[in-house]
Order: C-alpha cells, then sequence, then structure tokens
C-alpha cells in the first residue's frame, strides 16, 4: 500500500514540479524585470497613451514605429477620445500611469511634478522647431514636451454654395452671420460649429483683440470686445442657421461632407477627407474679425508628448521620445501627412512636406503662419472649463456677458492666485 | 502495509464518526464559518467602500490638487468653496427637478405596467421579458442610442422625422436649453431603462396580496377595478411602494451616465455626481473640493433617506400600521 502511495506521491510532484515549471517558464518569459511579455529584444517595458485619432491608419502608424524601436517594448493604448483626458488624469495617480503620454501643455501639469523635464533631448534641435511650440512648452526655462503634431483650425466651406447664394468669404463675424442666414435652406443649415462650441471660445476672443492672459499670467479675455463677441454669437445661436445637434462634433468632417451644412468649423486633419468628398468644391478661411479693431485668427491646437516624470522608466521614456519625435524624421512626417493634414513641428520637415505646399494644403499653412495662435501652458483645464461655463451660460442660455466673465473671473482668479501666487 | 490493513480494519468506527465530527465541526465552529463566508465580503466592504469614503473625508480638509496624497491642510475652505459654489448647489436643484419628475413617474410606469402583466393570461411571459429586458442595457448604450439615433438634432433622427411628417422644423433636443427639451430625453431614457425592473418588485407584491381579500371585497359589493385598487391592492404594496420610492430617490441621487453621456459639459441639467465628477475626477483632478462635495451629498443623502423612511414607515412592523 506504500508503495502505490509513494508511487502517487510522486506523480503529484512530478505533476506539481512540471506545473511550476511550466509557470516558472512562463514567467520568465517576462520576467527578469525586462518586463517585455516575451516580446523580442532587450531593454524595458513602456506603454503610451493616445487619444484615438479619427483618421484611418493612425491607430497602425502609432503602433510600426513603436514596434521598430529596439531598445524597449512599447506598448499602446489607443483610448477612445472622449475618454482619454478622464483615463490619462485619473491613471496618472496610480501605479498603472503611462510612462509616456500625448497632450496639451498646461504648467499643472509641471507644477504638480507629473511630467518631466524634456529640455536635453530638445535643446540640440530646438532652433529647428517652431519657436512658437518650443515656448508654449516652456516654464521657467525647461522645455517639458516636444511637439508632434500643429493643428490649425479654421472654415471649411463650399464655394459652389457660396456662388450659388451669392456670398463672399466673411471676413468679419456679422457677415458670417449674414452667410450663414443666406446659405440656409430646407435641408442645409448655414453653419456649424460643434454641439457645444467649444471649438470656437478662444478664436472668438482673438479674433475680437483679446486674448485668455497676458504676458503677466493676467485675465485678459474680460474685453468689451469680447461682451460684443459673445452678444453677436448668441443671435447666431438663436437664429436657427446654425446646425444644432449633429451626430458628430466638429472636429468630424461629416457635416459639411454630408450636406448638413455650407461652412463647418473644422481642423486641418479633416482636410483629406473633405477633399475626397466635395474635390475642389471646399475652401478654408479664419474666424473673421469680431470687432472693428480685432483680427482674423486661427488656433494652431496640436499633441505634444509627455513623460511621466512619476514613471518607473523616466529615463528609457525619454530616451523613445528622442528617437521617435526628435530623430526619426521620416516617420514625423509620415505621421503629420499620411493620415490627416497636420503641419509638422520641425521647420526642416514642415518644408519637405511636399504634400503641405500646393492648393488648399497650402492655403491652410499660409492661414496657420499669418493669424496663428498657440496654447499658452499657463491657461489650465480649470480655466478652460470657466470660459466653456460662460459660452454655455450666455452664447447657448441667453444669460448676460458681463454675468457670466463675471463668473468666470472668480473661478480663474482662483486658479492665477494658486498657481502663480 | 500490515499496519495499514490494521487500520483500514479499525475504520468502520471512524467511518461512522467522521460524518458526525464534521457536523460537530460546522456547529462548534459557528465563529470561524461565520467569518469564512462573510469574510471576503467585509474585506471588500472595507477596501472598496469604508477606506475611500475615509480618505474621501481626509482629502476633504487638504489642497489636494493633481494628487490624493495631499500634504497641505486648509480646515473646511473646501466646504465652504463648495457649499458657495453656484454649480455645486444648483447641481442639488438639478436633482430636485429630476426627482420630482422621474419618481413618481417611474413609480406609476411600472406600478402600471405590472398590474398589466399581473392580468395576462396570454404570453404572459413575452411581456414581462420585454418590459424587463431594458433593465440589462447599460446606461451609457442607451444614452448613445437616445442621442444619436432618437433624439438627434439633425433631419434623420428619429424624432424630428417623425415631427416632419407633420410638417414641424427639426428640435435640438440637447443642444438647446430653450426649452429644456433635455428632460423630455433625460426622463424618458430613464423611464426606459427601470421600469421594468421595478415592475418586478411589484408583481412580486401583487402575488403575494391573498385572493380571499378580493374575495371578501366582492362579496361585500366592492366594485371590480378602481374601486378594489384603491383600497385592496394600493394599501397591500405599501411596504413594496415605500421601498421603490425609497430606491427610486437614492437612484435619482446617483443619477450619472445618461446626463454625462446626453449633455457632455452644459452648465445646465448637471446632477450632483456629474458637477463633482468635472470637479475632481475629470480634468480639474480638484479632489480635495470634490470630496468636500462628496461628503456634503453623502450627509444629505442619509439625511432625506432617514426622512423618507420616516415618513413612510419604512422598517416599521405590520403591528404599528
Amino acid at each position: 500500500m506504500s508503495a502505490p502511495s509513494n508511487s502517487n506521491f510522486s506523480r503529484r510532484t512530478a505533476l506539481r514540479a512540471a506545473l511550476g515549471l511550466a509557470a516558472a517558464g512562463g514567467l520568465a518569459a517576462c520576467g527578469g524585470n525586462n518586463g517585455r511579455g516575451g516580446g523580442s529584444g532587450s531593454g524595458v517595458s513602456l506603454t503610451q497613451y493616445f487619444h484615438a485619432y479619427g483618421e484611418a491608419g493612425t491607430e497602425q502608424a502609432v503602433k510600426k514605429y513603436a514596434k521598430a524601436y529596439k531598445d524597449a517594448n512599447v506598448t499602446t493604448q489607443w483610448i477612445t477620445a472622449a475618454d482619454f483626458e478622464n483615463k490619462l488624469f485619473a491613471t496618472l495617480l496610480t501605479d498603472n500611469a503611462p510612462d509616456l503620454f500625448e497632450f496639451h501643455p498646461q504648467i499643472q501639469m509641471v507644477r504638480s511634478g507629473q511630467v518631466a523635464d524634456l529640455t536635453d533631448i530638445i535643446e540640440p534641435v530646438k532652433d529647428d522647431f517652431n519657436p512658437a511650440d518650443i515656448a508654449s512648452h516652456t516654464v521657467d526655462g525647461k522645455t517639458y514636451g516636444v511637439r508632434m503634431i500643429d493643428d490649425p483650425q479654421f472654415f471649411f466651406y463650399r464655394p459652389s454654395l457660396f456662388e450659388k447664394a451669392g456670398v463672399k468669404v466673411p471676413e468679419t463675424l456679422d457677415e458670417l452671420i449674414e452667410a450663414a442666414a443666406k446659405l440656409t435652406t430646407g435641408k442645409v443649415k448655414g453653419l456649424y460649429l460643434g454641439n457645444d462650441l467649444h471649438a470656437v471660445i478662444n478664436p472668438m476672443i482673438w479674433s475680437a483683440g483679446a486674448d485668455t492672459l497676458d504676458d503677466r499670467n493676467q485675465i485678459a479675455y474680460h474685453t468689451d470686445g469680447v461682451v460684443e463677441g459673445l452678444r453677436k454669437m448668441r443671435s447666431l445661436f438663436t437664429s436657427g442657421d446654425l446646425l444644432l445637434g449633429a451626430p458628430t462634433d466638429y472636429w468630424d468632417p461629416s457635416a459639411l461632407n454630408q450636406g448638413l451644412c455650407a461652412m463647418q468649423f473644422c481642423g486641418m486633419w479633416a482636410m483629406p477627407q473633405f477633399q475626397q468628398t466635395l474635390g475642389d468644391d471646399v475652401g478654408v478661411f479664419p474666424f473673421p474679425k469680431v470687432t472693428a479693431d480685432g483680427k482674423p485668427s486661427v488656433y494652431n491646437g496640436g499633441w505634444s508628448m509627455f513623460v511621466n516624470a512619476k514613471g518607473k522608466n523616466v529615463d528609457a521614456a525619454k530616451e523613445y521620445v528622442k528617437w521617435l519625435w526628435i530623430d526619426q524624421k521620416e516617420y514625423q512626417e509620415d505621421w503629420a501627412t499620411s493620415y490627416g493634414f497636420h503641419i509638422p513641428p520641425r521647420t526642416s520637415i514642415a518644408e519637405q512636406a511636399t504634400k503641405l505646399k500646393s492648393g488648399l494644403p497650402a492655403e491652410g499653412v499660409k492661414l496657420f503662419n499669418e493669424f496663428g495662435h498657440f496654447d499658452n501652458i499657463g491657461w489650465t483645464q480649470a480655466m478652460i472649463t470657466a470660459l466653456e461655463d460662460v459660452f454655455a451660460n450666455c452664447v447657448r442660455k441667453g444669460g448676460d456677458p458681463e454675468a457670466a466673465l463675471d463668473k468666470a473671473d472668480a473661478a480663474v482668479g482662483r486658479e492665477l492666485k494658486k498657481l502663480f501666487g | 502495509m500490515s499496519t495499514t490493513s490494521e487500520l483500514d480494519l479499525a475504520s468502520p468506527a471512524p467511518a461512522k464518526a467522521t460524518p458526525a465530527r464534521s457536523r460537530r465541526g460546522l456547529r462548534g465552529n459557528s465563529t470561524f464559518n461565520f467569518w469564512l463566508f462573510t469574510g471576503p465580503f467585509l474585506i471588500g466592504l472595507a477596501i472598496f467602500i469604508y477606506v475611500p469614503i475615509g480618505w474621501s473625508v481626509y482629502l476633504s480638509f487638504f489642497e489636494a490638487r493633481f494628487t490624493v496624497t495631499p500634504e497641505k491642510f486648509i480646515g473646511l475652505d473646501n466646504y465652504r468653496h463648495m457649499l458657495t459654489n453656484d454649480d455645486f448647489v444648483g447641481s442639488l436643484g438639478t436633482f430636485t427637478v429630476f426627482a420630482a419628475f422621474i419618481v413618481p413617474t417611474t413609480w406609476a410606469l411600472s406600478l402600471g405596467l405590472a398590474l398589466l402583466v399581473n392580468r395576462l393570461r396570454f404570453m404572459r411571459a413575452f411581456f414581462r421579458s420585454v418590459f424587463f429586458l431594458p433593465t440589462a442595457v447599460s446606461y451609457v448604450a442607451a444614452a448613445l442610442i437616445w442621442k444619436m439615433s432618437i433624439f438627434s438634432g439633425v433631419r434623420f433622427g428619429l424624432m424630428n422625422t417623425v415631427l416632419g411628417w407633420f410638417g414641424i422644423e427639426n428640435i435640438a433636443w440637447l443642444a438647446d436649453p430653450n426649452p429644456p427639451w433635455y428632460w423630455l430625453v433625460i426622463v424618458s431614457a430613464r423611464l426606459w431603462l427601470q421600469s421594468g425592473f421595478y415592475m418586478i418588485l411589484f408583481i412580486a407584491a401583487l402575488q403575494n396580496i391573498p385572493a380571499e381579500l378580493y374575495e371578501a371585497a366582492a362579496i361585500d359589493g366592492a366594485k371590480r377595478g378602481w374601486q378594489t385598487f384603491r383600497y385592496i391592492t394600493l394599501p397591500q404594496l405599501r411596504a413594496t411602494s415605500t421601498a421603490v420610492i425609497l430606491l427610486l430617490l437614492v437612484a435619482a441621487y446617483q443619477a450619472f451616465d445618461e446626463f454625462y453621456n446626453l449633455l457632455d459639459k452644459t452648465t445646465w441639467g448637471r446632477p450632483p455626481l456629474v458637477e463633482l465628477y468635472l470637479k475632481a475626477l475629470g480634468e480639474n483632478q480638484d479632489y480635495g473640493a470634490g470630496s468636500a462635495g462628496a461628503v456634503i451629498l453623502t450627509v444629505l443623502i442619509c439625511a432625506v433617506t432617514l426622512f423618507q423612511g420616516r415618513l413612510m414607515g419604512f422598517g416599521r412592523g405590520d403591528e404599528s400600521k
């Protein structure tokens, strides 16, 4: 009896040993603290967050670049655009935070120690970057992000519809409102600015001759011109000539492409899709001036790559950022021009980007250079929300612009005091 | 071998005793068994409920921006900020309007459905399933269907298509707060989502009403229909109605998904949880102020729930009725 008993024990032991070895083997494959999860090559494992771009092929492109990197195994999380910021900020508080992520420059992230100083990798090529892009990522002489793409935003329109309605390209906000009225027919609305109008907040402020903050980081948006602009925007909102409640937001070209409107505020990223659908029947113009002393404006949005300063592999993440967004010019041009159209922030790449040299893309670049405004690193998310509330309360809801701006002043002032004392 | 054989031979007695010992063991170690079965749940409760609540209370006294391990103690400043914040106070007003709509309508609709389905003799299971199925749909999915398909503001939205047949212009259901059509969208979505669940509760309660009551009432001359409903069915459903109203009220306080997905970042139609989410967890990352708001809201929910339970006699025994 003992023999069989021993024999059973031996078999169990052998089975356990085999399972243990298999498990150990499996762990070893992703172990050794190389974090490679069975991937090839050597080095650490990095995670990067990207918001889901709307242009086909972008996810595959990001993953292709990551796969080509040999010194680390880079995993990409492609996150639904609407959830991106929420997920990013929440995860940055945990141990599961990404090693690198794309976002916009915000001083709050610098002050909170969330983003690493990238001055050392940018400094050697600093002069090749658009100076405004460097300035918008710099705090106290240190640069905290590498710009990947610049995204000018303006109005796209159908010249054929303009001609039919006898409308010229608007040069003032009043003319834009008049044009929207003339272009509105039974099934087509004159203009689409997105469902919440958030995209045109900053352009309207700039076109009114104001700014979000001034050079001393003081409130600069509370001006008579902005109040006048808000009143005009309210008249546009209630005119019945604005497309409201569209299934997709301003960043998606569907509204103009599906014939829901004659003009749409959108970004240069969607230009290939507009051209594909509308052919030559598409043009662009900047946000027109709001007041007599205002000036047309274009928001030069875009995305930048940041390194999580509290990550476990800061140096490796910086190396990857340097490799991809500084050294690999071919990938940078591919990223900027092969899917949607974006302007490469590197002057040397922008100059050789043939797709942007003629036709409508060249017109977009011209507007970018002539009327562009870049991100202000001191303009934080809480301040952005405060002005979004202004638009919600007085443009969409019909409240008093002065009262709405006063309320925003209190919220923005509270933020400024915390950030700059 | 021989030792084993001897043990084997002696086995009948222990074999008989083993089950008895097991039973005695279960009885004798009742404390151990209690912790064995409830322990994991208590640990989960502590980790996922009580520790976060405690941590939230802690954060509410600190300047906690972009961090959940703050160092700067600021006393009651966050509470002061939240209680003087128009948006947060306004969100309590939004909740009041929402609760005033949704609690009575859901109660009435689910009771009505229960009465209809309970009487059915034909395809009863089918109709119960039809009304209950929306309960299994996620609020996010339903909100997106409502927003992008049924109540889309363009001409091919379902509601606008129907209105178009009568020559009515497209309505921007969610983009324009004047008039506040967004309430129709939100309330209809929630009614569709939750009425089926409460219908099941009412069906269970209806089936517990003794048939003798109706028979006795019939003998006494009560007419079927409104009279029996008013004087027998409704009083017999009192306990269930109280529970349903309590659950509906708490659910209304916790409303988030459909508001967040339908209205995005408007300044109207923000219930308290959306307001707190935007304040703390969204892009603003102000965990101190958000936590203070959460504490205020928790105290408010507890107070209202206790008051409502007391008002409606929830938890009282039959003898106290």
